[in-house]
């Protein structure tokens, strides 16, 4: 316990997310969409934070119209409340996609030569990364905040590999946002709304996973598969082939 | 805008910020208090971006008219490239106040959450007497409630004497209470943080070694604020008396005072800035009028040069056109109430107070940036500090809130890249994190321990 658990299990789950912003955003500081879009994050943060604002609400009022003593229940409606929180996530999405849409056509009309200066993907991928990040923080920070402290973990029976599976799922959960991310935006703008169905299901599969925890083998594992299948998606959808995995390789 | 303006010179370029409206003539006029400020394109801008032959790539059209006589275009092409260069410049302030606020609030939180000090009822200030440890909640609102009341004609009244104190030239006076102001806060408070600090973590420390550092600290702070100093390091100390500032009023101010004193604070800046009597108004107004540079305010501001006292050899070759120049802080302000009235600190950005226009050696060079006041700094800083302190334990309250303050402060520099004047940078930050506080701390707070005593991911 103590700051080894604390620094490892920061470092998995935001290490990969950490990278990217590293490597994509921060590499290239004087790039245009950096200024165009300031705050990495901040307004793609508070549509995640308005949406999961309204989940809680709608949460909190149906536990209070509820039986309190009724366990079962308590477990139903944290399910319902999760599911609408997710089914939210995805509305509160769409509506940044509307609204970049929107900033995208107004700077297009008025760059010089009728182009946004930015691309849609590249909005994607940052707004994707933004709401993983976000949404990752948000999950682990308190128990990131706990695992400093002095505590033993699942002394009432409960796994004692809580953080570290905590820290993978929230690895896994920033991930699978900005692919999601990149794979929604596409699909609005493709109009295939198929891909759109398969995201939020795929998101509420991963969110249903979660609920297989403590049986990691259960969860964790197909966590992972879905994330590693989306993240080929993504990569797909962003114009990636092997070929091109080969040209950077070699760097040409 | 940045880019644009050093492409075409060396980098003496006087850079300024834009100000909106202001007479060709108007040298840096600072205000004397804080707040939100941005200098806005305006036709000195519009002539001033000429005679410096910035390349204007995105519209070729200006490229046609450029001369350094600064000869008005038509405005047309201008106003095609103003709303794009605002766009820009925008965004690349807010970031370059989004770093310092990040940093304060950092700071505060910090010390918060370690220092046990800063979360310890030792008394209130005399401005708040009513105590809050009544059984009745109705007491309790009512006792918050008066102690806000006072704070607030505190303030106003510390305003109206300071816009007074300008309007009747008591240059001194004013002065010498920035100075006083900014000695107790570099000194005093500086030296109880420092204690509190090495008290939480038991690090022994002998007073030699103490008088040195805080004697250190406390006079270069007094020279980079008052005086001249690296622009960075000027930028470092306003954050840190922010965040010592910011912490005074996290301890002694009692609970929904605080909260309170918040709400009650940012209509009271709305309402000193926008309105045609406020005393804020007012004082940038009188400044204008006179054109002159006010005092060292407590602005932070985000880019920095002065290169006062230097004589610039190119700029006399600049001719004319130099005198449309409003460079430095001008009018735009979002003036924050003196709630640094007690404990004022003061940037010095104008080393000669009464600098003739016309002469071009003296005249200092800025870039491009956007001021922001400290008082803004500091409520902000208490905003979130207030939630990390009485979140009960919880870093979703706090981050939430700090979400929604940057948010806030987006949204205040589209604005004021808008409307072009100075506006307030209080009221949309902070109604969004009280609104974010209170409900994350009561409906979003247990929804995720719920979720994370089962470990579901949503």
């Amino acid at each position: 316990m103590g700051a080894a658990v604390f620094f490892g299990c920061a470092g998995i789950a935001f290490g990969p997310a950490l990278a990217l912003v590293l490597l994509t955003v921060a590499a290239e500081p004087e790039r245009v969409f950096e200024c165009f879009f300031p705050l990495p994050g901040s307004p793609r943060a508070f549509f995640w934070l308005v949406s999961l604002l309204l989940a809680s609400l709608i949460w909190f009022v149906s536990v209070r119209l509820s039986d309190r003593e009724d366990a079962r229940l308590q477990y139903g409606l944290l399910v319902f409340g999760a599911a609408v929180s997710v089914l939210l996530q995805e509305i509160f999405r769409f509506a940044y996609f509307k609204l970049l849409k929107k900033a995208d056509e107004g700077l297009a009309m008025i760059s010089e030569d009728g182009r946004s200066p930015i691309s849609l993907r590249q909005m994607a991928y940052v707004s994707g990364l933004s709401f993983g990040i976000i949404s990752g923080v948000f999950s682990v920070i308190n128990i990131l905040a706990d695992s400093i402290g002095p505590g033993i973990v699942g002394i009432h029976g409960d796994s004692p590999y809580y953080f570290i599976t905590s820290a993978f799922l929230t690895m896994a959960l920033v991930l699978l946002h900005t692919f999601w991310g990149v794979i929604f935006f596409d699909a609005c703008e493709k109009r295939r709304y198929w891909c759109l169905g398969l995201v939020v299901a795929s998101h509420l599969l991963t969110s249903g996973l979660t609920f297989l925890n403590p049986r990691y083998e259960a969860s964790l594992v197909p966590i992972f598969i879905i994330t590693f299948i989306t993240g080929l998606w993504a990569f797909v959808t962003a114009g990636g082939s092997f070929r091109n995995i080969l040209k950077c390789l070699s760097c040409k | 805008m940045i880019t644009f303006m050093n492409n075409s010179d060396s980098e003496e370029e006087p850079c300024n910020e834009r100000t909106s409206l202001m007479s060709a003539e108007s040298p840096p006029v600072p205000s004397y208090q804080d707040g939100l400020q941005a200098s806005e394109a305006g036709e000195a801008q519009a002539r001033r971006k000429r005679r410096t032959g910035s390349n204007r790539s995105p519209n070729n059209i200006a490229d046609g008219e450029m001369s350094d006589s600064g000869v008005p275009v038509r405005e047309s092409a201008l106003e095609n490239e103003e709303e794009e260069l605002t766009l820009k410049y925008g965004a690349k302030h807010v970031i370059m106040l989004f770093v310092p606020v990040t940093l304060c609030m950092i700071v505060v939180v910090a010390t918060i959450k370690s220092v046990r000090f800063y979360t310890e009822k030792n008394g209130q200030l005399i401005y708040t007497p009513f105590s809050e440890d009544t059984t009745s909640v109705g007491q309790r609102l009512l006792n918050s409630v008066l102690n806000t009341i006072i704070m607030i004609s505190v303030i106003v009244v510390m305003t109206v004497f300071l816009v007074l104190l300008y309007k009747y030239r008591c240059y001194k006076f004013i002065h010498g209470w920035l100075i006083l102001s900014s000695l107790m806060l570099l000194f005093l408070f500086t030296y109880i943080y420092l204690g509190e600090v090495l008290k939480t973590y038991n690090v022994a420390m002998d007073y030699p070694t103490l008088f040195l550092v805080i004697w250190n600290f406390g006079a270069v702070g007094m020279i980079c604020i008052h005086w001249k100093g690296p622009l960075q390091l000027q930028q470092a100390y306003l954050i840190m008396i922010s965040a010592l500032m910011a912490l005074v009023f996290i301890k002694y101010l009692p609970e929904w005072s605080a909260w309170v004193i918040l709400g009650a604070i940012s209509i009271y800046d709305l309402m000193a800035v926008l309105c045609p009597k406020g005393p804020l108004r007012m004082l940038v107004e009188t400044a204008q009028e006179r054109n002159e540079p006010i005092f060292p305010a407590l602005i932070y501001s985000s880019a920095m040069m002065w290169t006062v006292g230097m004589a610039k050899p190119d700029t006399a070759a600049r001719g004319p056109s130099q005198q449309m120049w409003d460079a430095a802080e001008d009018g735009r302000e979002n003036h924050r109430s003196p709630s640094h009235a007690d404990s004022q600190m003061s940037e010095t950005r104008s080393p000669v107070p009464t600098r003739p226009i016309t002469s071009l050696e003296e005249l200092e060079e800025e870039e491009r940036g956007v001021k922001l006041g400290l008082g803004d700094f500091i409520f902000y800083s208490v905003l979130v500090g207030k939630a990390a302190a009485t979140a009960s334990g919880d870093w979703n309250t706090t981050l939430a809130c700090f979400v929604a303050i940057l948010i806030g402060l987006c949204l205040t520099l589209l604005l004021l890249a808008v409307f072009k004047k100075a506006l307030p940078a209080l009221p949309i930050s902070i109604t969004f994190g009280l609104v974010f506080y209170f409900s994350t701390d009561n409906l979003v707070r247990p929804f995720m321990d719920t979720l994370a005593s089962h470990q579901l991911y949503i």
